[in-house]
């Protein structure tokens, strides 16, 4: 009998499988959340992904899909008379896609080392992810969101930074997204933690600290 | 039609570059060319993408698109209805070929780099290796997204195949410059057989350049940073 519903493949900490859930909720989608225990992958997502067994995957009626941003689009589509994440207009989607890019390449990779470093390297690598994350506020400039009036396709991309980088700033003793600093990116985070899919979804505030707590211990004394 | 300029901000040997011309060309559609000195760019090409300043730029009636990929699926959305669909219509196939093209980028173009201008012979041998793995994986890739038919895209050239085929020359050369056969017949029947097929498009013939001009180009390039590496090494170590 072939396999119906939606599962998320995913992991409770994991910035990429929350994306694909606020997606699914956004279109009012019912779906089965599989935690998984990246140490101890199950067979059911090594089989769905065996190309990068990574979360998260999508499985729609049996048949999977990984790479978080795909998945985002792919539920666009697949649900296209629902919410609409992507911009209407191919310009301005194009735009979208070149800062989720830009955001998931650059930014990402400036604000690992915030983690992983202290002290004056620390200054100098969290200065760099500033200069960073203020090019990446230019496409915030006059907008409520990163997709206007309303939450779109970078804004789900993104959106963890408002929850997971005050966390991270936490655990390693750094401060990045500032009001003097990233004013625009500050003020989207309060308005992006207040939507209400998101507000459903969010990992535990104190675990996630106890985790990444313990995982800057583990790297520095490395 | 008035309305629909189009300029295209490249550079011979750029893969990315030829991506966007082989999707202009499968369109059919008109552009301006404009070759750029990558040591010596043009204002156009920094006021055109002040993030990365880096080639392709697409420039719609003035308005600036940058990254291959965004850039090939821009030309997709944008020009719906001239020439033919590079992205398959239903949706869980989109989704598979943009899974594959992001693969490509990760997976496979990191460890080719590694490969091509790993600074010792151990690194260049794990790129070597690590390239070799993931050239099987696409094999994999393109016989679940060809369906037995010659292409990615089935019966006709899709969006992975432009993603694969804008960097043919730079995979005909690597056994030139990364010391590995990447398309092997006996390891990689199928893309052994794309490579063929895609080489003889139209579009591939008039946009790829000569596999010889650009393994000396990169072996010169090569060369060049190496020599930069060494002399700004030498500087450092005079100064402690």
């Amino acid at each position: 009998m072939a396999e119906k519903g939606v599962k998320v493949f995913g992991m409770w900490a994991s910035p990429m499988a929350i994306r694909v859930e606020w997606a699914l909720r956004l279109k009012g989608v019912d779906y089965e959340y599989i935690d998984e225990d990246l140490a101890n992958k199950s067979d059911a997502l090594l089989r769905y992904n065996p190309v990068t067994k990574k979360v998260p995957v999508l499985v729609h009626d049996g048949k999977p899909i990984a790479e978080s941003t795909v998945i985002v689009e792919y539920v666009d589509e697949a649900w296209k008379d629902g919410y609409p994440i992507m911009p209407a207009d191919p310009y301005e989607r194009a735009q979208a896609r070149f800062w989720a890019r830009f955001a998931e390449d650059k930014c990402n990779a400036a604000l690992y080392p915030v983690f992983t470093t202290t002290g004056d390297t620390q200054s100098e690598v969290v200065r760099e992810a500033q200069r960073c994350l203020k090019t990446l506020e230019t496409a915030l400039e006059g907008k409520k969101f990163f997709g206007g009036d309303a939450v779109g396709y970078l804004d789900l991309v993104v959106g963890w930074y408002a929850h997971w980088l005050p966390v991270v700033e936490e655990a390693s003793g750094a401060t990045v997204v500032t009001d003097e600093e990233l004013p625009l990116l500050k003020a989207w985070f309060d308005r992006f933690l207040a939507i209400d899919v998101v507000r459903a979804t969010l990992p535990d505030r104190d675990r996630l600290l106890a985790l990444n707590k313990a995982r800057r211990e583990q790297l520095l004394a490395a | 039609m008035a309305g629909d300029e189009l300029k295209l901000l490249g550079a011979w040997a750029s893969p990315w570059v030829s991506r966007v011309q082989i999707a202009l060309h499968l369109k059919g559609l008109n552009y301006e060319y404009v070759e750029e000195d990558l040591d010596n760019k043009s204002d156009l090409l920094l006021e055109s993408n002040p993030v990365h300043k880096k080639v392709p730029v697409l420039i719609h009636d003035g308005k600036p698109i940058c990254e291959s990929l965004v850039i090939v699926q821009y030309i997709d959305e944008a020009f719906a209805s001239t020439g033919p669909s590079l992205l398959p219509v239903d949706p869980y196939e989109r989704a598979i070929a943009r899974f594959w093209a992001a693969f490509i980028d990760d997976k496979l173009l990191v460890p080719w780099k590694q490969a091509f201008s790993g600074k010792t012979e151990e690194e260049k041998d794990q790129g070597r290796k690590q390239l070799l793995a993931a050239v099987e994986t696409l094999e994999g890739g393109l016989m679940e997204c060809s369906k037995g038919k010659p292409l990615f895209g089935g019966d006709s050239v899709g969006y992975l195949d432009v993603v694969l085929g804008g960097l043919l020359s730079w995979l005909h050369g690597t056994e030139a410059l990364c010391g590995v056969e990447l398309f092997d017949a006996g390891r990689t029947p199928l893309l052994s057989a794309w490579a063929e097929r895609f080489g003889a498009l139209d579009a591939a013939k008039a946009v790829l350049p000569d596999v010889g001009k650009l393994v000396e180009f990169a072996k010169m390039r090569r060369a060049q940073l190496a020599a930069a590496e060494a002399a700004a090494a030498a500087a450092a170590a005079k100064k402690n």
